[in-house]
C-alpha cells in the first residue's frame, strides 16, 4: 500500500511549507493525496502517511476519522455531497438530494451497484447564495444544480 | 505567592497554581474526571467548573490560574447547578450497569453522581453504545461507558510517549481506540487502568474476581528492577488478587510498569511450591520440614567436612530480601565458605576488592528529573527501567539533553540528543571516545590508557559516524551544569564491566558530573550491604559455575535462566552432588537437578527489606499468609544457621535481621560510592559474530515468568535472532526464515556438554549494529547458546 | 454584472457575475495585475516606503473601528496590539474556514480578491511583526484554495511575499492551509489545532492566540473579510473606513443573503444599513411571499421574527438591542412557507454533527437537542419538551471549550421563544402548523439564475 513517488513529491511540497519540526503539518494534505490516489482511506494508506511523516498512526487516523471529507471506506467513482443545511434547503438543496437519490436509485452514504456514484449528504459548503450546491469528488463545487443541471452533470460524469 | 479566597477560606498560593490544586491546598476536593495532576491539562470534562468572582460564566477549577486575590466558590448556585448539568449530561449515555462494573466501589463517576446526579432521568432517548476494543491481555474495555476525558490517550502520548490510544471521530461518536485494533503494548499500559476514572478500561486479569470493597490493602514494595516502586497489594482469601501503586513522588510517582502491576499473577501460579521435598532414589517426595532441613543440613555439613567448605557455592538472587541475603551470607560464612554471589548475570568482576564503596544509582532518583545533560551507557532502558525512562522522557521534553550509547537501537520513545550504536565488544573504546573527547574540550591530557582510541589507534568506536557522535555528546555533556551518566544493566552485565565502570568514574569527574548504576533487581544495592559478596577468598557466581562446586545453595534463583552463561549453570547444577534448593517455585530444571525444594515465600508472604538503587532502605511486610508449607525464607535459613550450629542466628523478626546488620533502620544506607581505585581499561578487538543479548522485560525474573497476563503480551514473544538487512543478505535469509545459531567458543569445560544451538527466527532490526545478532537471554529456547557476551556462529536453518 | 454595490473598491469593485457564474475557470479580474490597476498594494508600497512604524499601522486600524468580520466583532486594531513585541517568532493566520450556514461572503473574496487577503495579511505581519503566515481555507472550496495558491506565487513572483519585501527588508512567508470538512475548525483555536496536523479541537482560553497560538507561538487570527478590509484603511485612512458605517461599527460590509428571497448573494453596503434595504437588494421577498423570519448573523445567531428585523439596521448595535447577533452577517430569510420545527431540526443536526466531542455538555447537549426537536418534529413530542429544550441549552451555554455550544442553543432558545405556538402545536396534532405542501412550495428550487434577471 505505498503512496506513488507522484504523491510523495506533492507531500513533500506541502511539508515544505511548514517549519521544519513541524512536519506534522501536512499531514491533512497528506491524506488528501492519499485518498486521491486510492480512492479512500484504507488503514494501511493512513500507516503509510503515519510512516511518511513520522507520526504515530493513531494520531493520522484520529485526523482521518474527525474531517469529514476524508473517505475511510471505498466510495464510488464520483462522490456527489449535496448541502441540505438550511439555507440551502430554503433554495431547493434536498429536492435537489431527492432527485439525485430517485436518479441513482440510491440513498444517502449508498453507492450505485455500478460503483459509479455515491451519494453523501453534505454539511454547509459555504456557498449558500448558490444553492443548491454540491461537491464533485471533494475538489469540484457545483452550484445552482437544478434538475436540468444536474442532469448535465450527471452526463459529464462518464 | 497569591492571595486566594475558596469558599471563604484564605490562603496563600505560589504563582501559577491552578485553581484546582490550590483547592487542594486548602482542602476543598473539587469534583473532576479529565484532570489529572501528570498529564496536560484538557478541561474537556467540565466537571470541575467553579465560580469566580466577577466572572460571567462558570470556570473550569482545572484549567484557571489562580490571580492575586481571587475568590471562588465551589458550592455557589451558580457552580453546583453548572456541576449538577454537567453530570447530568455525562449520566445521560452512560449505561446504568453498575452492578457488575468492575469499576464499582472506586468508580469516579458513580461516586460524584452520588453527589451530583439527580435521580429522575430526564434523557428519554435511546442511550449511545460504543463497540468494546481488544487492547491485548492487561486492559479489559467496556467502551460503552467511556466519558471521553482523553486521561488514558494522553498517559500514552505524554507519559508513555508513544500514542498508542487516541479519541477518534468526533462528536458523541468519538471514540477511544487503538488504531487498527492493535493492543497497547506500552510497559506502562496498566496504568490507564488506574487513569480511567469510569468502568471503560479495567484490569483484565482481575476483571470479575471481587469487588474492591472486599479487598484488603496493603502496603508493599515492587520485588522487580531497582527502583522499588511503592505497592498497594489488595488480598482476598489469603491470595493476591490485584497490585495497585502506592503513590510516592520520590520513586514510582504515581505510576507502575506492567510487570510490577501484573506479576502478582506469578504468586499463585501452578509452579508454587508448597511442600518441602527431598529426591530421594531418583523420586521426589513431600517430606517434613524437618526432614527436608535437616537434609539439607546434612548435606552442607557434610561437603564441608569431607571436601572442605570452599566446594558450596550460594547463588542469591538479586530480588532475594535484604535479611535473606544477609542471614545466606551469614550461614555461607558460618560454615566456611566465601562462595557466595547474587550478581548472577555479571561477567566481569575485576572491580572486585577495588570499589571504594558499594556501587549504586549515584544520585537520588528524583535527581534524574533535575540533570540537564544524560548519557546513558549500555542498557535497554525502556524494558530494564520502565519508570527511569519514564522520568528521563519527561525530563527530555523540558530540555534536558538525553545521549544514548549502547548495542541496540530500540526506541526509547525519548528524545534524544545523540545515539551512538556499536558492537557490544567496541562499546568501551566508543565510551572512551565520549571521554577522550570531554578531555579535549577541557583541554585536560586524557588518560595514557586512551591512546588506543580514535585517530591512529586500534580501539574502535565502530564507525566514523559513531566518533563524529562520540563528540556531540562529549559537546552536549561540557556544556552541561548538572550532568548524569547511567551505566544500565548491559553495561554491568558487559564482559568490560569494570572498564565501563572505570571510564564512566574518569568522565565524571572531567565533568563533576554524577555518575551510577541502574539497579537491575530490587536488592541491586541491598545486596552489597547484605553481604552476599565473595571477598577476596571467595568465588564470585560466574567463578562458582566456572569451576563447578559439589554443593550449591539456590536462593530463589533459577541458574539457567538468570545467569551470565545459562548453559554453564546448567552443567553446573547437574553435575553437583547436591543443590539445595529455597524458592517459591519448583521448575522443571530444579526438580532435575536439585535434591531438596524447601517452599519459602515470595515478597508477598515474608516480611523484609529490598535497598533500592538510590540506596533507600524500604521495608515491607507480608500482605498475605504463606501458601502451603512454605515458610519466610529468612526464618528457614535461621533454622538451618542453628541446624548448622552456628552463632547468631536468634533472630525473631526480620527486622532485627535488618537492625542488626544496618544498625537500626536508616533512611538511606551509608558507604554508597561507585568509584573503583587501579581497575586497568582494556578495550577489546572485535571478534567474529556477536551477541547482543537482552533480557526480556517479562523473563527477567521468576515472578514475572509466571504470570499468565505477562506472557500473554507483545512484551513476551519467544526470542527471535535479531539482525540489520546486512546480516540478513549476507546469511542469505530472509526476516521471519529461520536461522541456526550455535554457541561459540568460550564454552567452559563443564558446560560444553550443554552448549548447542538453537533455530530461531531471523527478525529484521535495522538497530543491531552490523556483524551482530540479537538474541534475548534468560529463556528456555536460548539457554544452549552459552553466554550473554560473546561470538555465536549462525547460519541458514 | 456585479450584483453588489462597490463601495469599497479594493473589495467588491472587481467582483463579475454572469450567467454560469460557478464556472471558476472563465473568472478574470482576480489576477495580480488586476488588483493592483485598482488601486491594490498601494497601502503596502505606502507603508514601506514611508517606513510607516508598526505602531502607527496598529494605530490606523484602530481608528477604522474595523471590528472582526468572523463574527464576534472585536476591534481588529486592539487584537493586534495583544501581540508581545518582543516574541522572536509570531505568525498572522487567516481564517478562511466558512462554513457557518448562511455564511459565503468569503468564499467570493477568495474568489474574485485573493489579492485583498494576502495584502491585508502582509500588512498585518509587517504590524504584529510576524514572519510567517497560514490562509486556512475552508475544505470544500479546492478550487479556491489552488487560485489562492496561484495569487501567492503572483505575488511571490513580483516580490510583495518572501524575503525583503519590495526591497524594504521586511521577510515574510505565507501559505494556504486546506481544511478537509470541519466546522469547527472555523473556531480559531480548533484551526490552529487544525494547521497542526491534529483534530481541530478548540483550545482552552486563556492563554489566547496572541500569547499561545500557532505552534505555541503569538498569533494573530482574523478572518478573511477582516484582512481583506485592511488595504482600503491603510490606503484612504483610518477616519475614511470608520465613515463609511457609523460610529462604533466602521465600514461597509459583505452581507450573505441567503433563503426566500429573488437574489440570494452577497452585497456590499455600509455599516448600519436599514435591514429592509438590503432586502430589496436581494430582489426581495421571493415569489412576492410573506417574511417570516430573519437570522441575521448566520445560523448560530439567534432567528428573529419578520416585524423585529425590519426595524433593524445592519449594525452590531442594533441587531444585539433586537435580541441577536450581528454575527458573520449572514442574513438567512425564512418566509411563511417554513416550519420553524424542521428548521430548528436542520440547525440542530448541523451542530450536533459538528461537534468536536471534546467537551461534555456539547458532545452530549448537542445530540440530545437534536433528539428532542428530531421526536417534536415527528409526532413524537411531549408536552415537558420544550422545557426541556431551554433547560438542555442553558445548561450547555457558557459551560463548554468554545462558543459551538452556545451556537447549537442559541437556536435552540429563540426558535422556541419566539415560535413557541409552532412547537407546541406540533407536539400536540403530531403535525405542522404550516402545511406540507405550502411548504414545498416554498422550499422548492430556486437559483438566482432561475429569477431571470442576472441584475
Ligand atoms: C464554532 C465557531 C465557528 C466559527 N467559524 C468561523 C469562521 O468560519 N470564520 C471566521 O472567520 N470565524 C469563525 N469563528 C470565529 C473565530 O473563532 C474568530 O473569532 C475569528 O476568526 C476572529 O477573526 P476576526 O476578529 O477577524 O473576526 C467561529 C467561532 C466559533 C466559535
Ligand atoms: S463546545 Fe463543542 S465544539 Fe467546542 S470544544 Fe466543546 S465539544 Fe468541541
Ligand atoms: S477536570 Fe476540569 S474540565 Fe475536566
Amino acid at each position: 500500500m505505498m503512496l506513488s513517488e507522484a504523491t510523495l513529491k506533492k507531500i513533500d511540497r506541502e511539508v515544505a511549507k511548514y517549519p521544519a519540526d513541524q512536519k506534522q503539518s501536512a499531514v491533512m494534505a497528506a491524506l488528501i493525496f492519499a485518498q486521491d490516489e486510492k480512492g479512500w482511506l484504507a488503514h494501511e494508506t493512513i500507516a503509510s502517511v503515519a510512516q511518511y511523516l513520522d507520526m504515530p498512526e493513531m494520531a493520522v487516523f484520529e485526523v482521518a476519522s474527525f474531517y469529514n471529507m476524508y473517505d475511510l471506506h471505498p466510495v464510488g467513482k464520483y462522490k456527489l455531497t449535496v448541502c441540505t443545511n438550511l439555507p440551502c434547503a430554503l433554495s431547493g438543496g434536498v429536492h435537489a438530494a431527492d432527485y439525485l437519490k430517485k436518479k441513482l436509485g440510491i440513498d444517502f452514504n449508498e453507492t450505485t451497484p455500478d460503483g459509479k456514484f455515491t451519494l453523501k449528504e453534505g454539511e454547509c459548503m459555504g456557498a449558500c447564495g448558490d444553492a443548491p450546491v454540491m461537491l464533485v469528488n471533494n475538489k469540484h463545487m457545483r452550484c445552482f444544480m437544478a434538475p436540468e443541471e444536474i442532469d448535465l452533470l450527471l452526463e459529464e460524469c462518464k | 505567592m497569591l492571595d486566594f479566597e475558596i469558599d471563604g477560606k484564605a490562603l496563600q498560593v505560589q504563582d501559577g497554581t491552578l485553581v484546582i490544586e490550590a483547592a487542594h491546598q486548602a482542602g476543598i476536593y473539587i469534583p473532576h474526571f479529565c484532570y489529572h495532576k501528570k498529564l496536560s491539562i484538557a478541561a474537556n470534562c467540565r466537571m470541575c467548573l467553579v465560580q469566580v468572582e466577577k466572572a460571567p460564566k462558570p470556570m473550569p477549577a482545572c484549567a484557571t490560574v489562580v490571580t492575586n486575590g481571587m475568590k471562588v466558590f465551589t458550592h455557589s448556585d451558580l457552580a453546583v447547578k453548572a456541576q449538577k448539568s454537567v453530570m447530568e449530561f455525562l449520566l445521560i449515555n452512560h449505561p446504568l450497569d453498575c452492578p457488575i462494573c468492575d469499576q464499582g466501589g472506586e468508580c469516579q463517576l458513580q461516586d460524584l453522581a452520588v453527589g451530583y446526579g439527580s435521580s429522575a432521568a430526564r434523557f428519554q432517548e435511546e442511550k449511545r453504545v460504543v463497540a468494546d476494543k481488544n487492547l491485548g491481555a492487561l486492559i479489559s474495555t467496556d467502551m460503552t461507558r467511556c466519558i471521553n476525558c482523553t486521561r488514558c490517550v494522553r498517559f500514552t502520548q505524554e507519559i508513555a510517549g508513544l500514542m498508542e490510544l487516541g479519541q477518534a471521530f468526533r462528536g458523541d461518536r468519538a471514540e477511544v481506540m487503538s488504531f487498527m485494533e492493535k493492543t497497547v503494548d506500552s510497559e506502562l499500559s496498566g496504568n490507564v487502568i488506574d487513569l480511567c476514572p469510569v468502568g471503560a478500561l479495567t484490569s483484565k486479569p482481575f476483571r470479575y474476581s471481587a469487588r474492591t470493597w472486599e479487598l484488603a490493602r496493603r502496603k508493599s514494595v515492587s520485588p522487580h528492577d531497582g527502583l522499588g516502586s511503592n505497592l498497594i497489594v489488595q488480598t482476598q482469601h489469603n491470595r493476591v488478587m490485584r497490585v495497585l501503586p502506592l503513590e510516592n513522588e520520590q520513586i514510582n510517582e504515581c505510576w507502575l510498569s506492567d510487570k510490577e502491576r501484573f506479576s502478582y499473577q506469578g504468586l499463585n501460579s501452578a509452579e508454587r511450591l508448597t511442600k518441602p521435598m527431598v529426591k530421594q532414589g531418583g523420586q521426589w517426595q513431600e517430606v517434613d520440614w524437618n526432614v527436608a532441613l535437616d537434609y539439607a543440613a546434612h548435606a552442607l555439613r557434610d561437603v564441608a567436612k569431607n571436601h572442605g567448605a570452599a566446594n558450596i557455592g550460594a547463588l542469591l538472587s538479586p530480588h532475594a530480601t535484604f535479611e535473606e541475603m544477609a542471614l545466606a551470607a551469614q550461614l555461607m560464612r558460618g560454615i566456611g565458605s566465601e562462595n557466595i554471589d547474587f550478581r548472577l548475570r555479571q561477567s566481569d568482576f575485576r572491580a572486585d576488592g577495588k570499589r571504594q564503596g558499594t556501587p549504586w544509582l549515584g544520585m537520588k532518583v528524583t535527581e534524574i528529573s533535575a540533570l540537564d545533560r544524560v548519557l546513558v551507557v549500555g542498557s535497554f532502558l525502556r524494558k530494564d527501567h520502565p519508570l527511569i525512562a519514564q522520568r528521563l522522557r519527561q525530563a527530555a521534553k523540558k530540555g534536558t539533553q538525553v545521549s544514548v550509547i549502547h548495542s541496540a537501537d530500540d526506541d526509547l520513545l525519548i528524545k534524544l540528543f545523540a545515539q551512538a550504536i556499536a558492537a557490544p565488544s567496541q562499546l568501551p573504546a566508543l565510551f572512551a571516545e565520549v571521554l577522550k573527547a570531554v578531555a579535549e574540550l577541557k583541554g585536560v591530557a586524557t588518560d595514557p590508557a586512551l591512546a588506543k582510541v580514535g585517530a591512529g589507534g586500534t580501539a574502535s568506536a565502530g564507525s566514523a559516524a559513531n566518533t563524529e557522535t562520540a563528540m556531540k555528546i562529549a559537546a552536549s555533556l561540557v556544556s552541561g551544569s548538572n550532568v548524569g551518566i547511567l551505566l544500565g544493566n548491559f553495561a554491568q552485565q558487559h564482559p568490560q564491566a569494570a572498564t565501563l565502570n572505570a571510564l564512566a568514574q574518569q568522565l565524571a569527574v572531567l565533568l563533576g558530573a554524577k555518575f551510577g548504576f541502574l539497579g537491575e533487581a530490587a536488592n541491586s544495592v541491598g545486596g552489597f550491604v547484605a553481604g552476599a559478596v565473595p571477598s577476596a577468598t571467595g568465588m564470585n557466581a560466574a567463578a562458582m559455575l566456572a569451576a563447578p562446586r559439589k554443593v550449591y545453595l539456590l536462593l530463589g534463583a533459577e541458574p539457567e535462566l538468570d545467569c551470565a552463561d545459562g548453559a554453564c549453570a546448567l552443567a553446573a547444577m547437574q553435575q553437583a552432588s547436591s543443590v539445595i534448593v529455597l524458592s517459591p517455585f519448583k521448575s522443571p530444571a530444579a526438580l532435575e537437578y536439585a535434591d531438596v525444594l524447601l517452599p519459602v515465600s515470595p515478597f508477598s508472604e515474608t516480611s523484609g527489606t529490598f535497598v533500592n538503587t538510590e540506596g533507600r532502605v524500604q521495608s515491607f511486610y507480608a500482605v498475605t499468609k504463606p501458601r502451603g508449607e512454605a515458610r519466610p525464607a529468612w526464618k528457614v535459613l535461621r533454622v538451618l544457621g542453628n541446624l548448622l550450629e552456628l552463632d547468631g542466628f536468634n533472630y525473631d523478626s526480620s527486622e532485627q535481621v535488618r537492625d542488626a546488620v544496618l544498625g537500626g533502620r536508616p533512611e538511606f544506607v551509608s558507604g554508597l560510592d561507585n568509584s573503583v581505585a587501579g581497575v586497568a581499561i582494556e578495550l577489546p578487538a572485535a571478534a567474529g559474530v556477536e551477541r547482543i543479548a537482552d533480557v526480556p522485560i517479562h523473563f527477567a525474573d521468576v515472578l514475572a515468568r509466571r504470570s499468565p497476563a505477562l506472557q500473554a503480551t507483545a512484551n513476551a514473544v519467544a526470542p527471535t535472532a535479531r539482525m540489520n538487512a546486512a546480516m540478513l543478505t549476507k546469511l542469505g535469509v530472509t526476516s521471519g526464515g529461520s536461522v541456526k545459531v550455535g554457541a561459540g567458543g568460550t564454552a567452559s569445560a563443564g558446560s560444553a556438554a550443554l552448549m548447542g544451538t538453537a533455530t530461531l527466527f531471523a527478525e529484521l532490526d535495522s538497530g543491531i549494529p552490523d556483524g551482530c545478532v540479537r538474541i534475548a537471554a534468560a529463556h528456555v529456547n536460548t539457554i544452549a547458546l552459552g553466554p550473554m557476551f560473546g561470538s555465536l556462529t549462525v547460519e541458514r536453518g | 454584472m456585479a450584483l453588489l454595490q462597490s463601495i469599497n473598491p479594493l473589495l467588491s469593485a472587481g467582483w463579475q457575475r454572469d450567467a454560469h457564474e460557478w464556472r471558476l475557470e472563465n473568472d478574470t479580474g482576480w489576477h495580480l495585475k488586476d488588483y493592483e490597476a485598482r488601486g491594490g498594494y498601494q497601502s503596502l508600497r505606502k507603508i514601506l516606503a514611508a517606513k510607516m512604524s508598526p505602531d502607527d499601522v496598529i494605530a490606523e486600524v484602530k481608528k477604522s473601528v474595523l471590528r472582526g468580520r468572523g463574527g464576534a466583532g472585536f476591534p481588529t486594531g486592539l487584537k493586534w496590539s495583544f501581540m508581545p513585541k518582543a516574541a522572536p517568532e509570531k505568525y498572522i493566520v487567516c481564517n478562511t474556514d466558512e462554513g457557518e450556514p448562511g455564511t459565503f461572503k468569503d468564499r467570493d473574496i477568495q474568489r474574485f480578491d485573493p489579492h485583498a487577503v494576502i495584502e491585508g495579511m502582509i500588512i498585518a505581519a509587517y504590524a504584529v511583526g510576524a514572519g510567517r503566515g497560514y490562509n486556512y481555507i475552508h475544505g470544500e472550496i479546492y478550487e479556491l484554495y489552488q487560485r489562492f495558491e496561484q495569487a501567492l506565487d503572483e505575488a511571490r513572483a513580483a516580490g510583495l511575499i518572501g524575503q525583503n519585501i519590495l526591497g524594504s527588508g521586511l521577510n515574510f512567508e505565507l501559505f494556504a492551509h486546506q481544511g478537509w470538512g470541519a466546522y469547527i475548525c472555523g473556531e480559531e483555536t480548533g484551526l490552529l489545532e487544525s494547521i497542526e496536523g491534529k483534530k481541530g479541537q478548540p483550545r482552552y482560553k486563556p492563554p489566547f492566540p496572541a500569547n499561545v497560538g500557532l505552534y505555541g507561538k503569538p498569533t494573530t487570527i482574523n478572518n478573511t473579510e477582516t484582512f481583506a478590509s485592511i488595504p482600503y484603511i491603510l490606503r484612504d485612512g483610518g477616519d475614511a473606513f470608520l465613515n463609511l458605517g457609523k460610529p462604533n461599527n466602521g465600514g461597509t460590509k459583505l452581507f450573505s443573503v441567503s433563503g426566500h428571497v429573488n437574489r440570494p448573494g452577497n452585497f456590499e453596503v455600509p455599516m448600519g444599513t436599514p435591514f429592509p434595504k438590503l432586502l430589496e437588494m436581494a430582489g426581495g421577498m421571493r415569489g412576492g411571499r410573506k417574511l417570516k423570519a430573519v437570522i441575521p448573523g448566520g445560523s448560530s445567531a439567534p432567528v428573529l421574527p419578520a416585524d423585529i428585523i425590519m426595524d433593524c439596521t445592519l449594525d452590531y448595535d442594533s441587531i444585539a438591542k433586537a435580541g441577536s447577533m450581528f454575527g458573520s452577517g449572514a442574513v438567512i430569510v425564512m418566509d411563511e412557507t417554513v416550519c420553524m420545527v424542521q428548521a430548528l431540526e436542520r440547525l440542530s443536526w448541523f451542530y450536533y454533527e459538528e461537534s468536536c466531542g471534546q467537551c461534555t455538555p456539547c458532545r452530549e447537549g448537542t445530540g440530545w437537542l437534536y433528539k428532542v426537536i428530531h421526536r417534536i418534529e415527528h409526532g413524537l413530542g411531549r408536552p415537558e419538551d420544550l422545557d426541556l429544550l431551554s433547560d438542555v441549552s442553558t445548561n450547555i451555554m457558557g459551560r463548554t471549550i468554545c462558543a459551538l455550544g452556545d451556537a447549537a442553543a442559541l437556536p435552540v432558545l429563540s426558535f422556541t421563544k419566539h415560535f413557541r405556538s409552532e412547537f407546541e402545536y406540533h407536539i400536540e396534532h403530531k403535525k405542522c402548523l404550516v402545511p406540507r405542501d405550502v411548504q414545498k412550495a416554498g422550499s422548492t428550487f430556486h437559483t438566482r439564475l432561475m429569477a431571470g434577471t442576472a441584475c
